[in-house]
């Protein structure tokens, strides 16, 4: 009974860092690994020990990030802005609209997906991006949410979130390229 | 009609993202025929999408 608790209790550490890299807010993290913990305890049965312990409570843990999500969305609507904008990629394009700096052809690429450094690497990145833009691509790229879904839950429209998931392209292809694919490597 | 970079890194964004219309997709197609920063552009999103599928993911399962 208390060997379950301690293995559920022994991935919280791993979950907080998932969560803190999608929410972006440390207290909100806390709130939704805490849920995540108390519902696995609670739903012991739902396990069985069917699958890897880990992908089972991330699984519950995505469902109450998007929770959090929503609460956010809800509290910060009225005073919304921030990242908001295209200044930001006009910066990276001439006036004829040519790329001031050319993307390069990055060696090999598939090659760094075993490698843990750079996943630290694409974290230090994701973190780097503005608040919304980061929950607006991890919403799209990591959990895999379509742009109307993403619409509903971040309450903006669908042109918003293609400029929101294009900037945050622009953005982790330039500091990946800088900081993983030339040179330290 | 010719694309800039700017607008065709704009719809190669988008392409991931909602279907593109066909007009779109021929004028793309002409563009990366003749822009190398923009191929380039392509493949990283194309592997930003796979990292991205992959990250935090469970050391134990690789």
């Amino acid at each position: 009974m208390s060997a379950f608790r301690d293995r559920v209790e022994g991935e919280r550490a791993y979950l907080l860092r998932y969560a803190t890299l999608q929410l972006r807010d440390s207290a909100a993290a806390e709130d939704a690994v805490q849920e995540t913990l108390l519902a696995a305890l609670a739903g012991e049965a739902g396990f069985g020990g069917r699958s890897n312990l880990r992908t089972w409570l991330t699984g519950i843990l995505k469902h109450k990030i998007v929770d959090a999500v929503r609460r956010m969305t809800r509290e910060t609507a009225l005073g919304s802005g921030g990242d908001e904008g295209s200044a930001d990629f006009d910066a990276l394009f001439d006036e004829r609209g040519h790329w001031i700096d050319m993307p390069q052809a990055w060696p090999d690429p598939d090659a760094s997906l075993t490698q843990k450094q750079f996943f630290a690497v694409l974290e230090e990145c994701l973190a780097k991006l503005p608040a919304k833009t980061s929950r607006a691509f991890m919403m799209r790229e990591h959990m895999g949410f379509e742009t109307t879904e993403i619409c509903k839950e971040l309450a903006v429209t669908p042109t918003h979130v293609w400029v929101l998931l294009h900037r945050a392209r622009l953005a982790l292809r330039m500091c990946l390229e800088m900081n993983w694919f030339t040179g330290s490597k | 009609m010719m694309l800039s970079c700017k607008e065709a890194s704009r719809l190669l964004s988008q392409g991931l993202d909602r279907k593109l219309g066909f007009g779109e997709r021929v004028m793309l197609r002409v563009h990366l025929g003749i822009c190398d920063g923009c191929t380039n552009f392509r493949d990283q999103v194309a592997f930003l999408r796979k990292a991205m599928v992959r990250l935090a993911d469970d050391p134990a399962k690789s």
